[in-house]
């Protein structure tokens, strides 16, 4: 993992300090809350319907068990004893204080931690694949390229007032598991002929104008990369729309003018930023990856004994290949029968610190879909870590399943949200709790916002809910046939909203459809993809 | 009815305006009337209290109703944590949000 130098460590001190200021000055009424607001967002401080919130950034989604178990105290000493998973592989506090939000950040600062990019028109949180350095089928491990666009990102001076958020993720793997081209700008890495490059699509995005990011650069050349995405930067900070937030993103700006345009206007740019020298030295790069180097693998490739059939269970659903024999990467579900989407209590937070402290070279990542992964499990420790998980009620075997539903906090918690997403999402995880039904119904990834804003990413749900409110009533309407990995693709509304029970009913009719038509191994989206949506409607609507 | 409400600065507990202060239990919270503006001007000036607005809501015997159900969900706490609700020894209390 990356380790702060002195600079690093200085530059996110000297931030908590300025911060402390200002909350101080705030609290006096030297401020009023206009002037202040722009100031705590930079900080990662909300204000939600009950206090505040707090973002904690955890870049590209990889943390060490020191710093968790840092998660887990912020939780127990200032927070309610429990912290939220996001989607964008954060975590949320949302019963934070003002008067304590400097010394928590203070606290963090110890171990590395921040709430930078966590808010604000600047570049956000690098996210990457949960399964960096860790998988099978990645190119190389794209955490030390994340890392260098998170130096390169963090207070460009540049890019702190962009027309709106910008949001960048990194994967070196075919298999997306970070919904790469649903970001401002996607970057898979790849090879061609030896060289190390990276394909660049830029625009994507979901909210109120959900679109897939086009491919701008089929192969930038690694050393050219950072330049380039500096050109990317530079052209839609000049020319994306500052009058209308709701234009503001840069998948209208190239929407507008068209991929073609966007792209010959960024080789204009790049030819000139390519002399600025901004590219790092080698020295650097190596320097950077050095922090990433494979853990001492040290254990025999044996499989592990299946004689406990839950464990068996478990072992089918949540854990995959590595790319080491004898490795596996582990899955914790944050998804209980009946439970919050992406909630763990500050006890389970230390659970999950202790075993990566233990069996995973004592690293942990988040993941977009709001769960926990081991990345580094020698298989000869496999049922210790499920019968630890399992005692700390984190060994639900739903990985990928219908019941391991992202959902946004919704109108529970979120001033933004028009409808309750949680309460949903709980109804339907309950209805089909049945083990034997979600293995039968395989892949299923159903994904719940409570606004427009698609925190969840109901876009890119096989089946997606999208609250909102009607008359002042919630109201969910349905979408099916999203997705957000390699074969991505945006969902469709599929006729009228439900209330909440209804939206459940609906679901479960086109599960039923679903098995009635499906062919060999078809998920359910591969079904729908086939035979369209009027055997769905016709179900539904009857 | 109008009441006025908005978080308290420090806590960032969802606050009612009572006629001559907050209160964080909704069952406090006074018509304003007419005069929501004007209070809601004066408290921003004071500082004390953010992002204060005016909504609508209902008398009852157990004191306003908010007409929305997200000033319901900020009266009384998440619906999916009863635990952390204002009445948390009150299994029904959730009734009232819905």
């Amino acid at each position: 993992m990356y380790k702060y130098d002195n600079y690093d460590q200085a530059m996110v001190d000297a931030r908590v300090a300025e911060f402390r200021d200002q909350i101080n000055r705030r609290i006096a009424g030297e401020m009023t809350e206009d002037q202040f607001k722009p100031l705590r967002l930079m900080n990662g401080l909300y204000l939600q319907l009950h206090a505040y919130m707090l973002r904690v950034a955890i870049p590209y989604g990889t943390l060490d068990s020191r710093q968790m178990r840092m998660l887990a105290h912020i939780a127990r000493k200032y927070d309610r004893d429990y912290g939220h998973f996001t989607t964008r592989q954060n975590i949320q506090y949302n019963w934070i204080k003002l008067e304590d939000c400097a010394d928590i950040l203070e606290e963090l600062a110890t171990v590395e931690m921040h709430a930078i990019q966590t808010s604000g028109n600047c570049i956000r949180n690098i996210s990457s694949d949960q399964y960096a350095g860790a998988a099978a089928d990645e190119v190389t491990d794209p955490r030390p390229w994340a890392e260098l666009l998170r130096q390169w990102s963090t207070f460009h001076p540049e890019f702190s007032y962009l027309p709106r958020k910008f949001k960048i993720a990194v994967i070196a793997s075919p298999e997306d598991r970070a919904a790469m081209r649903l970001h401002d700008i996607g970057l898979e890495l790849v090879r061609r002929d030896g060289e190390l490059g990276a394909r660049v699509f830029v625009g994507g995005g979901m909210g109120r104008t959900p679109m897939i990011a086009p491919e701008i650069n089929p192969f930038v050349k690694a050393d050219d990369l950072l330049s380039y995405l500096e050109a990317c930067l530079r052209v839609y900070n000049r020319y994306g729309r500052r009058d209308n937030m709701y234009k503001a993103r840069i998948k209208i700006l190239i929407h507008e003018i068209g991929a073609d345009a966007y792209r010959r206007q960024v080789a204009e740019e790049f030819a000139h930023v390519k002399t600025l020298g901004i590219d790092p030295p080698l020295a650097e790069l190596e320097r950077i990856s050095a922090f990433f180097a494979p853990p001492a693998y040290d254990a025999a490739n044996v499989e592990p004994d299946r004689h406990d059939p839950d464990f068996a269970l478990w072992l089918d659903q949540n854990v995959k290949p590595h790319k080491q024999a004898g490795y596996a990467i582990v899955n914790i579900s944050l998804k209980p029968i009946g439970g919050i989407p992406g909630d763990a209590t500050s006890t389970q937070i230390d659970v999950m610190a202790d075993l990566a402290e233990k069996y995973s070279f004592d690293e942990l990542r988040v993941t977009h879909a709001q769960n926990i992964v081991l990345p580094y499990v020698a298989k000869r420790d496999l049922y210790a870590v499920w019968q630890a998980l399992r005692d700390a009620e984190l060994a639900d075997a739903n990985l990928d399943l219908i019941s391991d539903i992202i959902a946004c906090p919704g109108l529970d918690y979120c001033s933004l949200a028009n409808a309750r997403s949680i309460p949903v999402a709980q109804k339907i995880a309950t209805r089909f709790a049945d083990m034997d039904r979600q293995l039968d119904l395989g892949e299923l990834k159903l994904k719940i916002s409570g606004c427009i804003n698609a925190c969840g990413h109901h876009h890119a749900g096989h089946i997606g809910i999208l609250g909102v409110d009607k008359k002042g009533v919630e109201n969910y309407q349905l979408t099916f046939g999203g997705s957000g990995a390699e074969d991505v693709s945006i969902g469709k509304i599929i006729g009228p909203g439900f209330d909440e029970d209804g939206v459940v009913d609906a679901v479960e009719k086109a599960t039923d459809v679903y098995k009635a038509l499906r062919k060999g191994d078809e998920r359910f989206v591969d079904t729908y993809r086939r035979v369209g949506l009027e055997p769905f409607k016709e179900a539904i609507y009857g | 009815m109008k009441l006025l409400t908005g978080n308290d600065l420090v806590s960032g507990a969802v606050t009612w305006w009572t006629g001559n202060g907050w209160s964080i239990h909704v069952e406090d919270a006074a018509d304003v009337g007419e005069h929501g503006e004007a209070i809601l001007h004066a408290e921003e000036g004071a500082r004390r209290v953010n992002a204060p607005y005016i909504i609508d809501a209902l008398p009852t015997e157990n004191g306003p109703r908010p007409a929305h159900i997200k000033d319901r969900i900020r009266a009384l706490g998440p619906t999916v944590r009863t635990d952390l609700t204002l009445k948390p020894a009150d299994p029904a209390a959730g009734d009232w949000i819905i």
